[in-house]
């Protein structure tokens, strides 16, 4: 049997298009998420310098050092806007309508489909202020090139974990039809990757590390932008990644054991 | 008249707190999703426990605590409910009715207040039970006054953002506008920090616009403490001159917008 199989990247970069061109007919929108994430910085870094309350440093991290934090913040806010809102937040409705039928019965892994279906460019602002924040700070910080490439490792291990916290929990919307806010609670829980981990008290540091893993988000992958990140911490991130990754898709799977869908 | 008015406001507000409770797991989230004071409450103690600020970290657990109770009261979503209505056209039958569309909304506002606060009540005790230093027994009349500045910021806020919600008529995404309206809140309203932390010109800006009364105000009431300092009397005028302001834009709004409106039977 000869089977036409599309590339998955040519496929998941037909589906971006497609979405961003729908989305651009919203174009005062954009100006809107510009100003949104303008202001969302703005706030991050009025609220950190009242903690910093004009003194060089703060809990072990220099003002530039903690800008690093901020930006990696930024850029990982992004990308919730950008994928993981658009598509884990459909979920919810594909089972409710029952239109998860279709997805489940398409030639693509199911995951895939769900997971890029659709790109909001709303995320596109935050995105760009991230990442130049994030270089701007971590050069003013002293970080040289080895630095900056060693750095991507947690980064990506910071997106897989994100992601994977993101669909599990929009796996439970299989039995929980009601999901928006568990993402929401989700969604505050990482607002306390804004700051690094230091600043906060043993108790929430402890919460912040090992049970909502969001030290492993934004302070891990700041931390080695600007040379001081250890080889454990590193490995620990790309080791939670690979963990909550593969834990994601057996979620998955067991969950659609008890999807009963909406023709049967 | 009157009579008739609160028999419509008791039907109202028996039939959403019914429909409120059927919602009680997600009202939980909800209210977990409004714990960001908790967050920012540890970054302060933290702070005041490195640096002398004439403060306690007590004395943060303590603003942060009232704050989050405050956040938890004013919660206002209206707009979201009510962009939903002018897109899809169900405004149309709400229009039908002999009753202006907002009771319905805020009687869905109130009862979900009642309904959510057990939890509330449980995640006090709770906090309690964690870090007995910071219990105390507020002064009765910061009590009250506190409570009725409260229930005063959530009118103001509601007014704000129903007024906000007006712009559905004219625009498909209001939503967005108030994602930028809730960073200035944030900014300014003493979410991040007590407002008497912040450099003097931001300060100065800040009264000058509506938000540090929706939170700041309240909580500064109820704590009673010097560092906190807040003149009561002055702030319910100008809370009172702020919602005066913004029913009369959002009724101009509405009737502007109502002729806009094409929704499915309109």
């Amino acid at each position: 049997m000869r089977r036409h199989r599309t590339p998955l990247l040519r496929l998941v970069g037909l589906f971006w298009s497609t979405s961003v061109a729908a989305e651009m007919e919203y174009r005062v929108d954009f100006v809107l998420a510009v100003l949104n994430s303008g202001f969302g910085l703005l706030t991050t870094i009025f609220g950190l310098s009242l903690v910093f309350g004009g003194g060089p440093s703060f809990a072990g991290w220099s003002w530039h050092q903690a800008m690093v934090v901020v930006g990696v913040f930024t850029i990982l806010e992004g990308f919730t806007r950008a994928v993981l809102e658009p598509n884990l937040g459909q979920i919810v409705r594909h089972v409710q309508q029952g239109t998860l039928d279709f997805v489940l019965l398409k030639p693509v892994s199911a995951q895939l489909w769900l997971s890029t279906r659709g790109l909001s460019p709303w995320g596109f602002p935050d995105v760009v202020l991230g990442v130049g924040l994030t270089l701007w700070a971590a050069l003013k910080s002293g970080a040289g090139a080895a630095d900056l490439a060693l750095a991507i490792v947690p980064l990506a291990a910071a997106v897989v974990t994100l992601y994977s916290l993101w669909f599990v929990l929009a796996t439970t919307s299989i039995w929980f039809v009601k999901i928006y806010n568990v993402t929401q609670v989700l969604r505050t829980l990482v607002e306390a990757g804004r700051y690094p981990v230091s600043v906060y008290p043993f108790g929430h540091r402890m919460f912040f590390t090992f049970i909502v893993p969001v030290a492993f988000l934004t302070t891990v992958p700041a931390e080695t932008l600007v040379g001081r990140g250890s080889w454990a911490w590193i490995a620990a991130s790309v080791g939670l990644a690979a963990l909550l990754a593969l834990a994601a898709r057996a979620f998955f799977r067991f969950a659609l054991r008890f999807y009963t869908s909406a023709s049967s | 008249m009157i009579g008739r008015a609160l028999r419509q406001a008791r039907a109202l507000l028996s039939v959403r707190y019914a429909e409120m409770l059927e919602y009680r797991a997600e009202l939980v989230l909800w209210m977990l999703a409004g714990s960001m004071p908790l967050i920012l409450m540890g970054v302060w103690m933290k702070v005041a426990a490195t640096r002398p600020l004439g403060l306690e970290p007590v004395d943060f657990a303590r603003y942060f605590l009232v704050l989050f109770l405050v956040r938890q009261a004013t919660v206002v979503w209206v707009i979201w409910e009510f962009q939903e209505k002018v897109l899809t056209g169900a405004l149309s039958q709400r229009l039908l009715q002999p009753i202006d569309p907002v009771w319905n909304e805020v009687a869905k506002h109130v009862a979900e207040r009642f309904a959510r606060l057990p939890f509330v009540v449980v995640l006090v005790a709770l906090f309690f039970a964690l870090y007995p230093d910071a219990r105390w027994v507020p002064h009765p009349w910061a009590l009250l006054s506190g409570l009725l500045l409260t229930i005063a910021a959530f009118a103001v806020r509601f007014a704000i953002q129903y007024t906000l919600s007006m712009m559905a008529f004219w625009t498909e995404r209001a939503g967005s506008l108030q994602s930028v309206w809730f960073h200035l809140y944030v900014l300014f309203s003493g979410m991040l920090a007590p407002l008497s932390m912040y450099p003097e010109s931001v300060r100065t800006f800040a009264e000058l616009t509506p938000f540090p009364y929706l939170v700041y105000v309240p909580v500064a009431a109820t704590l009673d403490h010097p560092a906190f300092p807040v003149d009561v009397p002055r702030a319910c005028a100008v809370m009172a001159a702020w919602g005066v302001a913004f029913v009369v834009l959002n009724r101009v709004l509405w009737r502007r917008g109502l002729r806009q409106y094409s929704g499915m039977g309109a």
